[in-house]
């Protein structure tokens, strides 16, 4: 009976300090987050309760808007555009290649770069390489710096964004391949399956959780999406492309308006729940169908 | 097998990776030219920008490192990132072995599991402002406060890591270590903590990587006080790098090259660590 009171004391000397931390930095500071949402506070002196007023605001502000629909749009266009371009390089890197090993760690490099870093380095590939060889090569639509116009912005972040995440998903699509036993093929090869037929109906349908695996992670990166913009456009041009983790940033520490903020933080996360939510429910019911 | 294997290597596909290879490596030849040039060498043609340098100089290097305080910026992100992963491997470890070994049973356990995991939707952004007015009330603003906020955003993967391991490792080893008269706590360093090793591994790649990489924790903690990680002061001296290019490239390489000399080094584990991480 003693060992039993020891063995509970120690898991409860573990847990109560570990989960104080949990509660101290996580727990009271979402608490503070949504209390500081119905104020007025400026990051500083004195404020005041205002009740809904800046939920009602948030409804009828543009530039929230925009932010959502930056944020969205791109979070949709990188999701897309990772997802095709490194189930295409893992089917490429799991057939018969010679280097294989070389080739998987070169196109993993990405992935361990900083994001900012990488940031900085690509705004200088679209300010002043990609017009330079729209120049050179007499392309048009190229001689402009892409960062630099409102309506072509958001497509060179895309580009970035996915540039590294497509190290990540490459990696975990190949595992997923792995996973695919030889005799698949072969029971493929006998009833005539070839090309895209093979893949539709024999690979992809197998490779299924490490498909949902990459969906929620491009999800939820890209709509937190911070570093990228911080190195290259600030937000603009024409606060084009401000994230919503940006214009929190930006606003709520430095520009004033915390109380304000914190209230777009607390819509945007209901919005990550509910994203998270949805997606794990449709996925888990998608496995369940095959 | 292996010869049938080998005898069929597919070569336009071998070939097409490797062209396309070019959009991993151009990025960073860029980079690299840039770093080791001379504002004078930048012609305003693409190709005067892409040329191989003249001479390869290391004054950027130089410049970049004293400009940046480069040593010392390296020193604290290597700080931040071993004490956050030694910490992060201990206290997550012990976690996840009270809550994994008691949840199934204990409804306590199983709130405090799912309590501390389901703070993986809290996204950062909510809880940036509230954190750094707490960290600033608490005198926390410096690097400490970076570590015990690190230790605290990764607990709910971790915990989940942890735990999902442990339902693997057989209780019955503990039993006999505890017929043998050894305190649970014993058992955990003697039994458990051994035994996790593998996740032990995975921990540390995702952990470090994150860190050694965040920008937001430390420019929300500690910026304007000083202290900067390596990320962190490229972004603080961004301004003063002006329009010299040739600087700022310098010191964006020398932010790269630790984290590409230890994916060199340990590239296998990294690749497994992060897989086992993202598919647990």
């Amino acid at each position: 009976m003693k060992k039993v009171n020891d063995s509970k004391r120690t898991y409860m000397l573990i847990t109560i300090p570990i989960l104080a931390l949990f509660v101290c930095f996580n727990t009271i500071p979402l608490i503070r987050g949504v209390i500081y949402s119905f104020t007025n506070f400026k990051g500083f002196g004195t404020y005041d309760f205002v009740g809904l007023r800046n939920y009602m605001d948030l409804f009828t502000d543009p530039r929230i808007g925009g932010s959502y629909l930056f944020t969205i749009k791109l979070a949709i266009a990188a999701t897309i555009v990772t997802n095709v371009i490194s189930l295409l390089l893992a089917l490429g890197l799991n057939s018969k290649i010679k280097g294989k090993t070389f080739l998987r760690a070169a196109y993993f490099v990405p992935n361990v770069l900083g994001a900012l870093v990488v940031g900085y380095i690509f705004q200088y590939f679209f300010t002043y390489i990609l017009p330079g060889l729209g120049e050179a090569l007499g392309i048009k639509a190229l001689e402009g710096s892409m960062l630099s116009n409102s309506s072509t912005a958001w497509i060179a972040i895309v580009i970035v964004c996915a540039w590294q995440s497509i190290a990540m998903n490459t990696i975990i699509y190949i595992s997923g391949l792995q996973t695919v036993p030889e005799d698949v093929y072969e029971a493929g090869d006998l009833d005539g399956a070839t090309g895209w037929k093979k893949f539709r109906y024999l690979t992809f349908p197998l490779i299924i959780p490490f498909f949902t695996i990459n969906m929620v992670l491009c999800v939820k990166n890209f709509l937190m999406v911070f570093d990228q913009i911080m190195a290259m456009t600030k937000g603009g041009p024409e606060q084009s492309t401000e994230s919503i983790s940006y214009l929190i940033y930006n606003n709520g520490l430095s520009g004033g308006s915390f109380g304000y903020q914190s209230a777009n933080a607390v819509v945007f996360f209901i919005v990550i729940v509910a994203i998270s939510v949805a997606q794990m429910t449709i996925s888990s019911k998608k496995e369940e169908q095959l | 097998m292996y010869e049938k294997m080998k005898a069929r290597v597919n070569w336009p596909i071998t070939i097409l990776l490797f062209i396309g290879l070019i959009t991993v490596a151009f990025p960073l030849y860029m980079t690299i030219v840039i770093a080791f040039k001379q504002p004078t060498e930048m012609t305003n043609s693409i190709s005067g920008i892409l040329s191989l340098p003249a001479h390869w100089s290391l004054s950027n290097f130089a410049q970049a490192m004293e400009l940046t305080d480069f040593w010392r910026s390296l020193g604290n992100s290597l700080m931040v990132t071993v004490v956050t992963v030694v910490l992060c491997i201990v206290l997550h470890g012990l976690m996840g072995y009270a809550v994994g070994r008691n949840k199934a049973h204990s409804k306590f356990y199983n709130i405090v599991y799912l309590f501390i995991v389901s703070g993986m939707f809290v996204p950062f952004a909510i809880l940036m402002m509230p954190l750094a007015k707490q960290t600033a009330e608490m005198h926390l603003d410096n690097w400490a406060g970076v570590i015990l906020l690190y230790v605290v955003f990764y607990m709910p993967m971790n915990l989940l890591l942890y735990t999902g391991y442990l339902v693997n490792i057989p209780i019955a080893l503990e039993e006999a270590a505890r017929v043998d008269g050894a305190s649970t706590w014993r058992t955990f360093w003697k039994i458990i903590f051994p035994i996790m090793k593998p996740m032990h591994a995975t921990v540390a790649v995702i952990t470090a990587l994150a860190v050694w990489n965040d920008v937001m924790t430390p420019l929300i903690i500690m910026s304007g006080k000083g202290q900067n990680t390596l990320p962190l002061a490229q972004l603080t001296f961004q301004t003063q790098f002006g329009t010299n290019y040739n600087l700022a490239f310098a010191s964006y390489l020398l932010a790269l090259i630790p984290i590409i000399i230890f994916y060199v080094i340990c590239q296998k584990h990294i690749i497994n660590g992060v897989v086992n991480g993202a598919v647990k």
